[in-house]
């Protein structure tokens, strides 16, 4: 009767073998299309490697420029204008211009990805109960799952470099745009779909002129936590050779540079409050609409 | 206006829940609403309807909420799809069309009211009405010109580039409205549509779909649970209760013959005075005069019980006359001789139109003794209302 008192749990064999199945299966898995997969993505990472040597060969001036201007059009504030172009100026100052690029352009294009798979997906999950059903846990996974453990099956498949840290960010990433383009579309007021019906509306009508639109500031908000949580992951990606800001705080962690850890910290601060601000702002503006009488 | 059937709607079923075809039998059955929510846990919303609508009337549908008035508009273009039964619109089952025809219909025969409104929050007033235009896949140039005269038609000239959220409630009503017009569909649904607006809006916006209405000649199916707003709107009103229709009819009739106590109930609230009108309620004019001469009217008078009457001729109602105006006329014609009937004896007395609401026609009525004559557009005496009974309108229940 041991199991009164102890787990019945499996033999010490047994699970060792489960392991060594699991393991050994996806080691020949990896062997077999690793490459395939990997060559897959090769215009993916061409395009990354491309977007950040344009960032890097950019000038420094011309680029804060630039960063300027975006940020002014999105919000039309010279406050923030202003505060983006100074706080771009002092990582520079403190020698932090390369990774922060570096940085820059994975998130981009990290954000930009996971924009365009978490919309589409977000509207799927939006138009069945049952896919919202059968997408709900796997988000979840991927929200609670600690980044390490997935980044070895990653690893194991496609090395260590650029699109295995580029997937790690997107897995980590992705779930608010994807749960907040469904939320924002079953959100969508019932009366004007039942208009929009009424009108004769086909189901691409439907969604592009009154789902999306009126859903807009739940994607809105999807994307902008989705920009937070990618810088979040830079340092997890930069353990398996992302470049950035990530790579300075690994190294102030085996060798205790506090001063080091701190100041590429804060500059990866610097960023998302530049992407959290740009993208609230250009958020609020668009949806002035919605501002009612004056 | 021709009054052929545009509409009809025949043995219409509505149950909501899990399995509502499993449910028709014990309907069959004559089981009540109560017992099968009781018994499977599906409610019972539209108990077979049975609607012939014509074209160009206003047809009301008022009921309580919860009384399944917006689940039977919304069976009319199919929003909602029944459980049973045919929506025939100039014949064709709407229930038997594909996705694609339906889109067809709902785009060129019917549009329609919302009483939230349901406007695009983040496009522009003109775009708004623009809207069905635009999914029909209409130039913009085209859509955007139509809209704007529909728009000034509705009185919001000027409002083009605003935004729903920017006008008042009975604006953006309006911009509903401008919206379904915007299409040209023959039949109009309006889902209480005037509900969410204040009573004095409200009553403008009455104004203006009647005013609409006398040019458009649309077949409009309004829902209210008003009935001042039915009485005023509607040719003929249906009156929904628990899914049920309990009586369809003119105004007149639902007001002065309720089909039974919950149309009694409901009634009983209503302003008579402006919901029925002179002709609801006058009486045949019993003491007519037709005679050329004094002497053969009051002869005709002292036939009656009465002490007055109405000179009619040929050519339509003439004037009152009273027994006392008529012997002293006789007497004094005694001594010159003329016996005609002339026009200085008849009483000054106002005629009153059988249009004309009963509100219009109190002060006049309560100042004569006599019942004033009830004079149509031709001339012709149509009848007479009296104090009392005018009285015995207002206040009967």
């Amino acid at each position: 009767m041991s199991w009164i008192t102890e787990f019945p749990e499996l033999s010490r064999e047994t699970l060792v073998t489960v392991r060594k199945t699991l393991d050994s299966s996806y080691r020949e898995f990896s062997r077999e299309y690793g490459e395939n997969i990997e060559a897959f993505f090769d215009p993916l990472l061409y395009f990354l490697v491309w977007f950040e040597k344009l960032l890097l060969a950019t000038p420094w001036w011309l680029m804060i420029a630039i960063i300027a201007l975006i940020t002014h059009l999105a919000a039309r504030s010279w406050r923030l204008t202003i505060g983006v172009i100074i706080s771009l100026f002092l990582i520079g100052l403190f020698g932090m211009w390369e990774d922060t690029m570096s940085t820059l352009s994975i998130i981009t294009v990290s954000t930009l990805l996971s924009i365009a798979l978490g919309i589409p997906i977000g509207i799927l999950m939006a138009r069945s109960d049952r896919t919202q059903a059968f997408v709900t846990p796997i988000l979840d996974v991927m929200q609670t799952m600690p980044a390490f453990v997935y980044l070895i099956p990653v690893v194991m498949l496609l090395g260590i470099g650029k699109i295995p840290g580029l997937i790690a960010v997107i897995i980590y990433a992705i779930p608010p745009v994807i749960r907040l383009t469904n939320l924002g579309i079953r959100l969508v007021n019932k009366e004007v779909l039942e208009a929009a019906m009424s009108y004769g509306v086909t189901p691409w009508q439907k969604l592009w002129n009154v789902q999306l639109p009126l859903a807009m500031p739940n994607i809105m908000a999807g994307i902008n936590q989705t920009i937070m949580m990618a810088l979040a992951m830079v340092v997890i990606a930069s353990m398996i050779g992302v470049a950035g800001l990530g790579q300075p705080v690994l190294r102030s962690i085996t060798n205790q540079y506090f001063a080091l850890g701190l100041l590429n910290g804060l500059a990866i601060v610097v960023l998302a409050i530049i992407f959290d601000r740009v993208s609230q702002a250009y958020a609020k503006r668009s949806q002035q609409y919605l501002g009612g009488r004056e | 206006m021709s009054q052929d059937v545009l509409i009809q709607i025949k043995g219409l079923f509505k149950i909501f829940g899990a399995k509502p075809r499993t449910i028709m039998p014990m309907i069959e059955q004559g089981k009540t609403k109560q017992e099968i929510l009781d018994n499977t846990g599906h409610t019972l919303g539209l108990k077979d309807i049975n609607l012939d609508i014509k074209r160009g009337e206003i047809f009301v549908i008022m009921g309580l909420s919860g009384s399944g008035k917006s689940t039977l508009i919304r069976h009319f273009n199919r929003l909602i799809e029944p459980t049973a039964g045919q929506v025939l619109v100039e014949g064709n089952d709407v229930l038997k069309l594909d996705e694609g025809a339906l889109r067809m219909f709902r785009r060129q025969k019917m549009s329609m009211v919302f009483q939230h409104f349901g406007l695009l929050p983040h496009q522009t007033v003109v775009n708004n009405v623009a809207f069905g235009l635009k999914t029909q896949g209409v130039e913009k140039k085209e859509r955007l010109a139509k809209a704007k005269t529909w728009l000034a038609d509705v009185g919001l000239e000027g409002y083009e580039d605003q935004y729903p959220a920017q006008l008042s409630g009975g604006q953006q009503q309006r911009v509903g409205l401008a919206r379904a017009l915007c299409t040209d569909a023959e039949i109009l649904l309006m889902d209480e549509a005037f509900s969410a607006l204040d009573p004095l809006i409200r009553s403008e916006m009455q104004d203006q779909l009647i005013q609409l209405q006398e040019t458009l000649h649309k077949t409009i199916v309004f829902i209210t649970h008003d009935l001042d707003e039915a009485l005023r709107l509607g040719d003929r009103i249906a009156i929904l209760r628990d899914g049920e229709l309990v009586q369809v009819g003119e105004p007149k009739e639902i007001l002065l013959k309720p089909a039974d106590d919950y149309v009694e109930a409901f009634v009983k609230d209503v302003n008579r005075a402006r919901a029925l009108t002179v002709e609801n309620v006058m009486k045949a004019p019993v003491n007519r005069i037709t005679a050329q001469t004094i002497g053969e009217a009051l002869e005709q008078m002292r036939a009656s019980t009465k002490d007055y009457g109405y000179v009619v001729s040929d050519d339509g109602f003439k004037g009152a006359v009273t027994q006392e105006t008529l012997e002293e006329a006789i007497e004094e014609s005694d001594a010159s001789g003329s016996d005609l009937l002339s026009d200085e004896l008849y009483e000054d007395m106002a005629e009153i139109s059988p249009s004309n609401l009963l509100e219009e026609v109190i002060p006049e009525t309560l100042d004569n003794e006599c019942p004033l004559p009830v004079v149509d557009e031709e001339g012709k005496l149509k009848g007479v209302l009296s104090r009392s009974r005018l009285a015995e309108a207002l206040g009967s229940s």
